[in-house]
């Protein structure tokens, strides 16, 4: 298996394993915290707007976590360094 | 695949671009700041007023009491500044229902510039409310050791602010280009709709960090009272 075939081939099992356990942990983790929620809203009902808030701040920045593994994967899908080095180098060879 | 509106060229010369991104962030700040010059134009303290300014009094109050609700206790001072971030990355958010507009939050460099407005602000708001030497002890409280950490933090929260944002944004208008070339019919529409439901969940997430790392630095930190023991029953 050549270099550049190893690249593609490790690019793309990479962006799939990014996104797969990037999504899978901050669900876990956001339905923790709408459980938590829940349960807190159920015995105060009028700190509801805090909580909300609270809730809502708080699953934005769990969610940012899983937007972080999507932007890696975006990058190795389509703006990959390694395979634009590789393409620019086979074009050069096959323009020579 | 288009990734960012960066990549819309609407005008070359040499290296100068006029891009995707440019042309619709001025395009934001014009009717912005064109809309609101028409509206206050007249504005009316009676009981009769013109939809318009009831419009932005609903949104102007709205935004005045989220920021007195985080804890900041003269929000006249940070309206200006959290306002403006929330209208803007709102209204970004809100306009994709036009066709052919990209929101420019969707490329890293608007966000980015965004994070460090936010990042050179919070020491300046600091700074005003608890003077410098004030401030710069928040660092090292409650230990000198903590003082790499904190600088840290500064740096990290700034970064996630603008990759957050960023990727909210871009991943939108991705899931829309790529659904468009699988399930042209009712898909995309569901998904638009989704967009502009983050878009301005992600506004409101944007301005009130914005303001809860503003109020963390001007919090006076006055030693508390030691809490009484509670009464034996």
């Amino acid at each position: 298996m050549d270099s550049s075939t190893l690249i593609a081939v490790a690019s793309i099992a990479t962006a799939g394993l990014t996104t797969g356990i990037g999504c899978m942990c901050p669900a876990l983790g956001e339905g923790r915290a709408v459980a938590t929620a829940l349960t807190s809203l159920a015995q105060q009902p009028d700190a509801s707007a805090t909580i909300t808030r609270t809730l809502f701040v708080g699953l934005a920045m769990i969610e940012s976590t899983a937007i972080y593994c999507f932007v890696v994967s975006m990058i190795l899908i389509f703006a990959n360094p390694f395979w634009n080095h590789v393409i620019a180098g086979a074009t050069q060879a096959a323009g020579k | 695949m288009r990734l960012s509106p960066d990549q819309m060229i609407f005008w070359q010369h040499g290296f100068l671009k006029l891009n995707g991104t440019i042309v619709f962030t001025w395009g934001l700040m014009l009717v912005l700041a064109v809309g609101s010059k028409l509206i206050t134009r007249k504005l009316s303290t009676e009981l009769k007023r013109s939809r318009w300014q009831n419009l932005l009094e609903i949104v102007v109050t709205a935004i005045e009491k989220q920021i007195e609700e985080v804890g900041l206790p003269h929000p006249e001072k940070y309206i200006g500044f959290l306002g403006t971030l929330f209208l803007f990355v709102a209204l970004a958010a809100l306009c994709t229902v036009i066709p052919g507009y990209e929101p420019p939050t969707g490329s890293l460099s608007t966000t980015a510039a965004l994070a460090l407005c936010v990042f050179v602000a919070v020491p300046l708001f600091g700074i005003e409310e608890q003077g410098l030497g004030g401030y710069l002890k928040t660092y090292v409280q409650p230990t000198v050791i903590m003082l790499p950490f904190n600088l840290i933090s500064e740096l990290s929260r700034t970064l996630a602010l603008a990759v957050r944002l960023f990727g909210n944004m871009m991943s939108g208008a991705m899931i829309i280009a790529i659904l468009l070339t699988i399930t042209p019919y009712v898909f995309p529409i569901v998904m638009t709709a989704l967009g502009l439901l983050t878009g301005m969940v992600q506004a409101y997430i944007f301005s009130i960090l914005a303001a809860v790392y503003i109020a963390a630095a001007t919090r006076t930190r006055k030693p508390k009272p030691k809490p009484e023991p509670a009464p034996a029953t």
